[in-house]
């Protein structure tokens, strides 16, 4: 079967990213992959544009990524990142505006029955 | 508009020293109504760019201001980075090549306000919401006016540091309704807004720098 659609958490605590992380592999295993980051530079809250592109990078799927952010922070910092992407990956990664724990856990099911990015990211936003 | 000659160093010094000044102002009226990072976002994020001086001078201002935007983006954190970084590159990318020799208000003008729809594209955001946008495009428009009257570079300063004066000031009675302060709704009327605040006191800083090298 071809990759499944991937996730990014960003949370402005890494604690929260690393346990939404947590919550979702729990749920669907290794069928979906999913990176997830938190903090700022200097490690406080916040989020990071430069681990963020780096954690879209790290899970990629052709089939396309969604992100799923906590705060505003979080989404600009996220958009910046999918800017500074090649051109090809760029219109695959996409942010979904839902709840970061329940977005996260709807979208990593969805995707792991082998959904496409557009419905991965309704799903989610509709929940 | 007569050209104003400083160097990019006296620049990038004046907006560091500033926001290094400003920085427990800004996080205080960030707590208020937001949370509480600001200042200390922004001073992360400027002192990177100060560091990086070596690599931003003896080269166009505009491409150095795009590249201290790539900076801030990088290192600032919050929502910030990327609405002050947005802001940079897209002024440095309008103002090209030019050197502070060549540059006058119909190069200035039109970079600025490219730079303020950058950041109302960034951040879904238009004035009236109690942003810094309530700060930046009172600015633009003053620009823009004396672009259009051909207002002498003393005035023009001037009307500049009052038109983010009173764009801060209104910020005060409003309701968020962008950014952490719209959770707060109501609770954020009373309060400036420090996004608002920061645009201003760094617009102001580079007048005042301007009006004494001009």
């Amino acid at each position: 079967m071809a990759e499944n659609v991937s996730l990014v958490i960003v949370s402005h605590s890494p604690d929260v990213a690393k346990g939404t992380q947590d919550m979702v592999e729990q749920m669907v295993g290794k069928e979906v992959r999913v990176a997830s980051c938190g903090g700022d530079p200097d490690g406080g809250l916040g989020t990071n544009m430069p681990v963020i592109l780096e954690k879209i990078k790290e899970v990629f799927s052709p089939r396309g990524t969604v992100i799923l952010v906590d705060l505003g922070g979080a989404e600009t910092n996220s958009e910046m990142a999918i800017e500074q992407l090649p051109p090809a990956m760029r219109d695959l990664v996409l942010i979904c505006e839902a709840p970061l724990v329940e977005g996260a856990i709807m979208a990593a099911t969805e995707s792991s029955t082998g959904a496409d990015l557009a419905t991965v990211r309704k799903t989610a936003e509709d929940f | 508009m007569q050209e104003s000659i400083i160097t990019n160093e006296q620049l990038i010094k004046c907006v560091t020293q500033t926001i290094n000044q400003y920085g427990d102002e800004l996080t205080k009226l960030d707590q208020a109504i937001g949370d509480g990072d600001h200042g200390i976002n922004m001073v992360r994020g400027f002192n990177a760019v100060l560091a990086e001086m070596a690599s931003l001078t003896h080269q166009p201002l505009g491409d150095a201001i795009a590249k201290a935007g790539m900076i801030l983006v990088m290192k600032v954190g919050g929502a910030s980075g990327p609405l002050y970084g947005s802001f940079c590159m897209a002024f440095g990318k309008v103002l090209g090549s030019a050197t502070f020799e060549e540059m006058s208000l119909a190069s200035i003008a039109p970079a600025f306000t490219a730079g303020v729809d950058a950041v109302m594209r960034r951040g879904k955001s238009e004035a009236g919401q109690k942003t810094m946008l309530d700060v930046l495009v009172p600015v633009a428009d003053a620009l823009n006016t004396a672009k259009n009257e051909k207002t002498n570079v003393g005035p023009t300063l001037r009307a500049i540091k009052d038109a983010a004066a009173q764009g801060l000031a209104r910020t005060k009675p409003m309701r968020a309704t962008k950014g952490r302060a719209a959770f707060l709704g109501e609770r954020s009327v009373g309060h400036l807004d420090p996004g608002a605040r920061s645009a201003c006191v760094l617009i102001t800083a580079i007048c005042d720098l301007l009006l004494v090298n001009g």
